[in-house]
Parts: C-alpha cells; structure tokens; sequence
C-alpha cells in the first residue's frame, strides 16, 4: 500500500515539476532546433543565446536591481512600521487597540483594485507616478498592515516582569522598544522581513499601475507585460520564464527555513 | 495584498494560529490593569507612523473610490455624479455577471480543490509516507509540490504561455506525441477551453500552499488518537474522516476563507494569460475594474466593480474573525 502511495507521489511530483523542466530544457535550445524537434526533446546542446538576448533585450539586470531595491525597501519599512505599530498596541496596550487591530486586517483584506486609481491619481498630482518611492511606501503600508496585526500578538506576550525591570532601571519607552523588545523579537523580525522581501518581489497589480517606463519596472512585471512582443518565438519565451524562476529560486534556497518558520506561526505564504 | 498564493494568491493573509494567541492575549490583558492610563496613553505616538501611512494609503483612497462610484469620470476634469447609476448599471451588465460568475471557477480552483486535496496529500505525506519511507523522503515531495508557489505569479504566467502555444507548445506537442492529436487544442484561445485550462493553472500553482500547512498542522494531532482508533479496527479513511479531518476543522476553514479572499482577488494570471478572454470567458471582477479604470477610462464603472469585490472581501474577512472568536471562546 505504501508503495502505491510513494508511486501515487512521484507521478504528481513529475506533473508538479514537468512545466519547469521543459522550460528550462527548451531555454538551452536554438530556434532553429526547436522547430526541428519540438519541445519534447532533449537539447542537443547548451546554447545560451536565447536567454541572453532576451536579458539584454529587455536589460534584465536593470528590472533585477528595481526589484531588488523595491523589496528590500518594502521589507525595512514595512518592518519598521509594523514594530512601532505593534510597540503601541501589544506593549502599549494603548484603548481601543481592539478596533484598532480590526482596521489593520481590513486593510490587508480590501482588494488593490479599491485602492489604485485613487493611489494612481493621489501620486500623479504630488509627482510620485512612475517612481519607485511610491511603490515602496504603498506596498510597505499594506504589508505592515499585516505585520502588525501578526506582530501585535507577538509582544503582547513578552512578559510584564522584563518590560517592569526595564522600567525599574529607568529606562523610557524608546529605549524598552530598540534594546530590550527588539532583541527579544529579532527571529520574528527576521521572518516578516523575509516575507515582506518575496512578497514585494512577486507583488505585480501596483507596479504594473504606477511604473510604466521600462526603466522603473520589476521583473515580474517586465515578464508579464513587455511580454506580447516575444510569444512569436518559444525559445525566447522558454527563456524569459527561466530567468523569472531563477531568482525566486535562489530566494526560496536561502529563504526556506525562514518561510518554514513563518508558515508554523502563522505568517502564512 | 500583493503577496500569496496565487499571485495576488499571493498575499495571502493571516491564519488561524496567529489570531488566536492575538485576541485572547488582547482580550485577556484588557482588565489587568498593568498600565496606568496616563501611562498606556504616551503610547500612542507610536501608532503615529502606521496610522498615519493607513489613513494615505488605505482610508483615503478606500473612500475616494467609494465616491467615484458614485459618478461619471473619464479620469480628467471633474467627476460628475451620477448617484446609483453605475451601480444600475453594472445589475444589467453581463460582463459584471460573467466575471463574479467565472469568480466561482476561481474558487473551485484555488479554494475548495487545493483545501481538500491539500489535506488529503498531507495526511498520505504524514501517515504513509514519513513513518514509512523517512522524514526526508516525505519533505521533499512536500517542497517540490510547494515549488510552483515560490514563482512569481506573472513568471508562471510566462511560463503557462510558453507551454501552452497552439502549434508549438509543449502540451499539445505532448498530446500528439500519444498519438491524440484530437485533443490538441487552442486551450488559451478557444472560448469553451480557456476557463478551464485557467483553472488547471490556479490549480497547479496553489496546491502546494494548502499541503504545507496541512502538514505542519497534522504534526500538532496527538498520536495516541491516532493508535487508539487503529486498535479498535479503524481503517486509514476513517481515521482521517474521523480524526484528521475534526482535528484540523480549524484550519480547514481558516484555510478555505483566505484562500476564497485570494480567488476572489485573482488579478496577474488572468492578466498574463488571457487578458479577459476569449469573449470574457475568463474575466474576473478585478480584471474588470481594471479595464474600466485603464482601457476604457470609465472610472466611475470601475470603481463600482471594485467596490462590489471590497464589500464581498469585507464580509468574508468578518464571518472569518467571528469563526476565530467563536473558536476561542469554546476553546477555554
């Protein structure tokens, strides 16, 4: 029985996979061998030139540094607020924290698209449109929206008799918050950040709204929307999606212990 | 939120552990009177920051959207309002029918298949495959089923397009290779096949997410249970029927809710593989609101769509923290 259920697995896990491996194996392909012997096959050889003449058509590593600095600005503001916030409600313990948490889950609840033509018109008129600055502040609102509400819980739980001692010893609220609470939260911290960082990198309504210029945008959304002009060849588009796995890839490598972690307490996906 | 499953499956929001220690520690603390008021009250300079990003980034334009839908706006000069006339409007449109009725296909792929075969392929995972093959072999069927989940939305888009071309892709390519060249189709391109084609893809890309949760929550059933009901004869499926399934009832339904906010909110796929398409049979509320706002420049149309979709994700965010609270409170 429990060689059927092994079985039962690797064929789901084949079919899971199979839409990764054929493109990686048909992003190593020529044109022309496409056309000769069809997606099915093995390549013949390693042949790089479709996926680096889509990286230089599209200038990759520019949509790569976008991203980069796009995500990790959402991660460290979003962090930021989300301790400050949740400083004054779970610590704070300030009144009417209770609706106040409830707002919060609404905001991460309300849908983008009842937000981005006020967001689009509101950054239009103070001159932020088409800059990445906006990105980070909209997109790291509304995460932290959701890393307070998770971090709230958090240190409401950090125990009376620490933050009393602290107290005792003189120490203000501030100085509670960078060196007692925050070193004692640091692994959660480190969690939501990670999350902030692949979820910005994978975030694609609001930069597709407000970065137009091929300049400012993100891989995700160079990949989803420069997209129409490669489809005529396979082999281009093969690539493309290999060089959009590629970094997700080596984030869920370095990240994977981390996401775990934050998939147990809650922080799901 | 951007992030989650699926895309804008992407941000999936909370889950069911993190709530509970939250509203019970809150409510709990709120009589122990640890803080003076004065006290407690200098904390609230702390919630300037955030409330204050809220207000720009949420409340206003929450609002502002809400009283767009009230008029006629082509997004230059000054809105006129029109009163309820979008909101008649969008009762008569088919397209706004088509795309909350295609909502329910959405669903079916990223909510209610995923929640089910997730648990499912958790408790094989969890009760066949660990103790009988080792953790190892069971962690990676987990992580390479979780693999799709990781790609950004739009990328896995890309990546569906490429596979799915009429005359080269490597499905149809595939298909012919067994000898069914009948079945080789048009799959994004003909009106009948491209929903359901969408819905494998939804499919494919959320299963992972619902199995590594049910994983992780299987590890918190009590074994003994598990025994016990073996010794008195009970097959695996009843178990899990009986054990399993009761055990993770929480979960069960946390999962399904968040998941059903995702579907309702799925926007890249769509946007990626089929702009809408063929003839709307793929279009989806959010796809909807957008074309208004940035095709065809109805803005008013399209913040009465949006404001639908917020009102319906509203209540579901409701119905999931009273199913919390209702969980805590019988949990004590």
């Amino acid at each position: 029985m429990s060689w059927v259920i092994l079985g039962g697995f690797v064929v789901l896990s084949l079919a899971m996979l199979s839409p990764i491996v054929l493109a990686v194996i048909n992003s190593v392909k020529t044109s022309e061998e496409y056309a000769r012997n069809g997606p099915l096959a093995l390549p013949e050889g390693f042949d790089l030139s479709g996926l680096t003449e889509f990286w230089v058509s599209v200038d990759f590593t520019n949509k790569l540094l976008n991203s980069v600095l796009i995500s990790v600005g959402v991660a460290a503001l979003g962090v930021v607020l989300s301790l400050l916030t949740a400083y004054g409600l779970g610590v704070g313990r300030v009144r009417g924290r209770f609706w106040i948490l409830a707002l919060f889950m609404v905001a991460f609840t309300l849908p983008q698209e009842a937000l981005v033509y006020p967001l689009y018109f509101m950054s239009k008129n103070v001159g932020l449109y088409d800059s990445q600055l906006a990105v980070i502040i909209i997109i790291g609102v509304l995460q932290a929206a959701f890393g307070t509400y998770l971090l709230s819980s958090v240190l409401s739980s950090v125990p009376d008799e620490v933050l009393e001692a602290a107290r005792v010893d003189g120490a203000g609220r501030f100085r509670i918050l960078t060196q007692i609470v925050t070193p004692l939260v640091r692994p959660t911290l480190m969690v939501l950040g990670a999350f902030f960082f692949v979820w910005t990198w994978n975030e694609f309504f609001i930069p597709l709204v407000l970065l137009p210029s091929g300049r400012n945008q993100t891989v995700s959304v160079a990949l989803g929307s420069l997209f129409g002009q490669y489809t005529s060849d396979p082999v281009t588009t093969a690539a493309a999606a290999v060089v959009g796995i590629l970094p997700a890839l080596v984030f869920f490598i370095l990240f994977q212990r981390t996401l775990m972690r934050g998939v147990n307490m809650g922080a799901v996906k | 939120m951007g992030p989650g499953a699926g895309a804008d499956a992407a941000p999936a929001p909370p889950e069911g552990t993190t709530m509970t220690p939250t509203t019970r520690t809150l409510s709990a603390r709120r009589t122990d009177g640890r803080l003076k008021r004065g006290e407690a009250s200098r904390y609230y300079r702390y919630l300037i920051p955030g409330l204050l990003g809220l207000i720009i980034v949420v409340i206003v334009p929450a609002l502002a959207n809400l009283g767009l839908s009230f008029t006629q706006w082509s997004g230059v000069g000054t809105p006129e309002f029109v009163g309820l006339d979008n909101y008649s409007a969008l009762m008569g449109d088919a397209t706004f029918w088509r795309a909350f009725g295609n909502s329910a296909a959405t669903i079916v792929a990223m909510a209610i298949i995923p929640t089910f075969a997730g648990l499912f392929l958790a408790a094989l995972l969890f009760d066949f495959l660990a103790p009988r093959f080792g953790g190892a072999t069971s962690s990676l069927f987990r992580t390479v089923i979780y693999l799709p989940q990781i790609i950004p939305i739009a990328v896995a888009g890309v990546l569906w397009d490429f596979l799915l071309q009429p005359q080269t892709g490597a499905v149809n390519a595939a298909l012919r290779a067994v000898g069914l060249d009948q079945a080789a189709s048009n799959w994004l391109g003909d009106p009948s096949l491209a929903l359901p084609t969408v819905m494998v893809i939804l499919v494919w890309l959320q299963l992972g997410y619902t199995v590594v949760i049910f994983v992780a929550g299987m590890s918190r059933i009590d074994p003994a249970l598990h025994e016990a009901a073996s010794l008195d004869g009970a097959s695996w499926l009843q178990r899990f029927r009986v054990i399993t399934v009761s055990s993770l009832a929480p979960e069960i339904i946390v999962i399904l809710l968040t998941t059903t906010v995702a579907a309702l909110k799925v926007f890249a796929p769509i946007y990626v593989l089929t702009a809408g398409g063929p003839a709307n049979a793929t279009m989806v509320p959010s796809y909807f609101a957008f074309y208004n706002f940035f095709s065809t420049l109805k803005v008013g149309y399209g913040a009465a769509i949006s404001t639908v979709l917020a009102v319906l994700l509203t209540v579901l965010a409701v119905v999931l923290l009273a199913i919390q609270h209702r969980h805590q409170e019988g949990s004590r």
